[in-house]
């Protein structure tokens, strides 16, 4: 078992914020693959479609038969650690502050041998499941786990660098009047967040499910308008130093697309929430949680986004929104270069249509607040980049991946499954 | 003509009296703050903007030496304006809107009704005709021409009291629709001032007609002012209002600064 981390003590004022280091950055094109495939938490290898050999570590060509093609596949994680070591410096500086580390040799049943980072509970000679995680530099690294769960494992030093487990961490949620922020907060703090504080705009204006956010543990309401910079800004000052986990639930949606809106006025409200409300709270919280990417055991981890998943193809009924969450997920993808400085991680989590009220006549499935909760935690957990929650952001993505244009005349076809 | 009434010597006058404190200026204006309150419609319809301020620079890299801000808002923002064309009923009269409204228009005289200590025990206090009457009885019948401020404290209300919104929707103070006809048509006032976010009560969509200030001041061409501040320091005659709204073009209302010139003894007659 892993020896249980401890809630971590008050930060001494008088210690310098430590700036944070990171390991190796990208080793090659081709191991790009492993960070892909580390984004959604899934376990994939290079396979070479001639000779069927699953090979590590990536290359441009197979080492068998010299083939090029060679598709990343889900194979089996299981394996053998071999043999291990633990490394008690390095000349990079990443290393060295984290010493010692544990590092070993793992036969997989699929082929290869690997050299990859190991888990404390794990024993000489026994069997592992290996899983793909991103580092502090946003590269896919091997780690090779217990075959079985074991107390406290994600509390294992080596494992808390690879993930953004939002244990004793602090977290915001940026807009308390959204359906889903009860569910959220109440998931968080299951899973031992600190402190969880969720921004409320427009105090003068009621909302139903405040008392329960209230009544939530740790749950603190401050106000925030991410529509307001001035509001942003204040709120960073206030709290940005401690802002460990950034979870970002502000949306507005409305129906409808083009022609029939006949104004821009909602997809203004779209974009100055759904876009511009992101870039708000980076520039404001995004330089600290950077500066604190290794600052202890409650650094500064991850940045979270609920995203549509029509983000990836427009959906004419929401075509507007689509357009929104489109400016979105792109900004987000400068913001992960930007944070990706301090080892702090961008986590987009796309959806479907979500139960509430702006999607009430559509069919089901749709995702339910503790559904989006659960992937949220889980993600962070794990240390995931996206992640797809629901049968139809599950659905799209696979559409997607297959052909982004026949998805497109997809979402067109008024009797399609769009 | 009179030395007394003749009009140089009377802008002298007041030039003198507001350098002198004998008039004081009164500001009647919220603070436009991106946390006032603005009016609530069911949200499938297009919403108030909120002001909004985005800083262009501030004697830095985006500007060494100046400091700006960009701001947005709606015509309905804060303490402002409503012209004759905001509603359906004042659609076609001529110069309905902000830039064409005679410019007379925005410089006049204002009675208040208090109606404070009404409006403290009933949120949904109405303004009727034997109020104004009694009122009338009192200090005088309404000038034609006029401005008529309803007086009800609400602008010393702060956060969710101010909207007062409930499951059936906002409750705060109005004018009944008998009694913006008395205004309107007997009185021929310029027009109906509040202290609350409407010139209509909050509950004032379950009136006959619907929302009878603006529908009944519109559509007579005249005017509404609301989210007023500091109507408890006007006498209840003998102020003079300045309310000119930005010059918009086609504009249905502005966000503006109201000023009242008060006398020292209160201008009751």
């Amino acid at each position: 078992m892993t020896d249980p981390l401890n809630p971590p003590p008050r930060k001494n004022p008088q210690k310098r914020t430590r700036i944070p280091t990171r390991p190796m950055p990208m080793r090659s094109r081709a191991a790009l693959g492993l960070a892909a495939a580390a984004a959604e938490g899934r376990f994939m290898l290079q396979t070479c479609a001639e000779c069927g050999t699953v090979q590590y570590p990536p290359r441009d060509a197979c080492g068998a038969c010299l083939s090029v093609e060679l598709n990343w596949t889900d194979v089996s994680p299981a394996g053998h650690l071999i043999a291990d070591t633990t490394v008690r410096t390095s000349t990079n500086v990443y290393f060295r502050e984290r010493a010692p580390w544990r590092v070993g040799t793992v036969r997989l049943d699929v082929g290869p041998s690997a050299i990859c980072h190991v888990h404390g509970d794990v024993a000489a000679d026994d069997p592992v499941r290996l899983v793909i995680k991103l580092d502090k530099s946003g590269q896919g690294v091997l780690f090779a786990l217990p075959q079985k769960t074991t107390p406290n494992m994600e509390d294992d030093p080596h494992m808390r660098e690879m993930t953004c487990d939002p244990k004793f961490r602090r977290v915001l949620i940026t807009d308390a009047r959204n359906e889903n922020a009860p569910a959220l907060a109440q998931a968080l703090a299951d899973a031992g967040a600190s402190l969880i504080f969720v921004g409320e705009s427009e105090a003068w204006r009621p909302y139903p499910h405040r008392d329960a956010l209230e009544k939530t543990a740790n749950v603190k309401i401050v106000p925030l308008d991410v529509t307001d910079t001035a509001s942003v800004a204040e709120l960073a000052g206030e709290i940005g130093g401690k802002t460990d986990i950034l979870v970002n639930n502000a949306r507005f949606v409305r129906p409808g697309g083009i022609m029939d809106r006949g104004d821009v006025v909602f997809a203004r409200d779209e974009m100055e929430v759904n876009f511009f409300g992101m870039m708000r709270l980076a520039q404001a919280f995004g330089p600290a949680m950077r500066g604190r990417g290794a600052d202890g055991d409650n650094s500064a981890a991850a940045w979270v986004n609920i995203l549509s998943v029509y983000a990836l193809s427009n959906m004419p009924e929401f075509g507007a929104f689509s357009a929104s969450n489109a400016a979105a997920l792109s900004l987000s993808q400068c913001l992960r270069g930007e944070l990706i400085e301090g080892g702090v991680r961008v986590m987009n989590v796309f959806t479907g249509p979500t139960e509430d009220e702006w999607h009430q006549p559509l069919p089901p499935p749709k995702v339910l607040p503790a559904a989006l909760a659960r992937a949220v935690v889980d993600g962070l957990r794990e240390g995931l980049e996206d992640v797809f929650v629901g049968d139809v952001a599950k659905d799209l993505i696979d559409r997607w991946r297959a052909g982004p244009k026949i998805l497109e005349r997809e979402m067109m076809d008024p009797g399609g499954q769009g | 003509m009179s030395k007394a009434t003749d009009p140089a010597t009377l802008l002298k006058g007041l030039a003198q009296s507001l350098s002198s404190g004998a008039i004081r200026v009164i500001d009647l204006t919220h603070t436009l703050d991106p946390d006032f309150p603005v009016i609530v419609l069911p949200p499938e319809f297009g919403q108030c903007a909120r002001f909004r301020m985005e800083e262009v620079s501030a004697y830095d890299h985006r500007g060494p030496a100046w400091k700006w801000n960009n701001f947005t808002c709606s015509e309905h923002t804060g303490t402002h304006f409503d012209a004759p064309v905001h509603w359906v009923s004042g659609r076609d009269l001529p110069d309905n809107c902000v830039d064409t409204i005679p410019v007379d228009k925005f410089v006049g005289p204002a009675c208040v009704i208090d109606c404070s200590d009404g409006a403290s025990k009933d949120d949904d206090f109405e303004l009727t005709p034997e109020i104004i009457t009694a009122w009338e009885a009192e200090h005088g019948q309404i000038p034609e021409d006029a401005w008529v401020l309803m007086r009800t404290d609400w602008s010393k209300r702060r956060g969710d009291a101010y909207l007062n919104m409930r499951e059936d929707g906002p409750h705060s103070p109005g004018p009944t629709p008998e009694a913006v006809r008395l205004l309107v048509e007997e009185r021929g006032i310029r027009g109906f001032g509040t202290e609350t976010v409407g010139t209509d009560a909050g509950q004032g969509m379950h009136y006959t007609p619907p929302y009878p200030a603006h529908y009944i001041l519109h559509g007579a061409g005249r005017y509404g002012l609301q989210c007023l501040n500091n109507l408890d320091r006007l006498p209840a005659t003998g102020a003079l209002i300045c309310a000119a709204p930005l010059k918009i073009k086609q504009g249905t209302g502005s966000p503006l600064r109201v000023l009242a010139l008060v006398t020292d003894d209160g201008g009751e007659p």
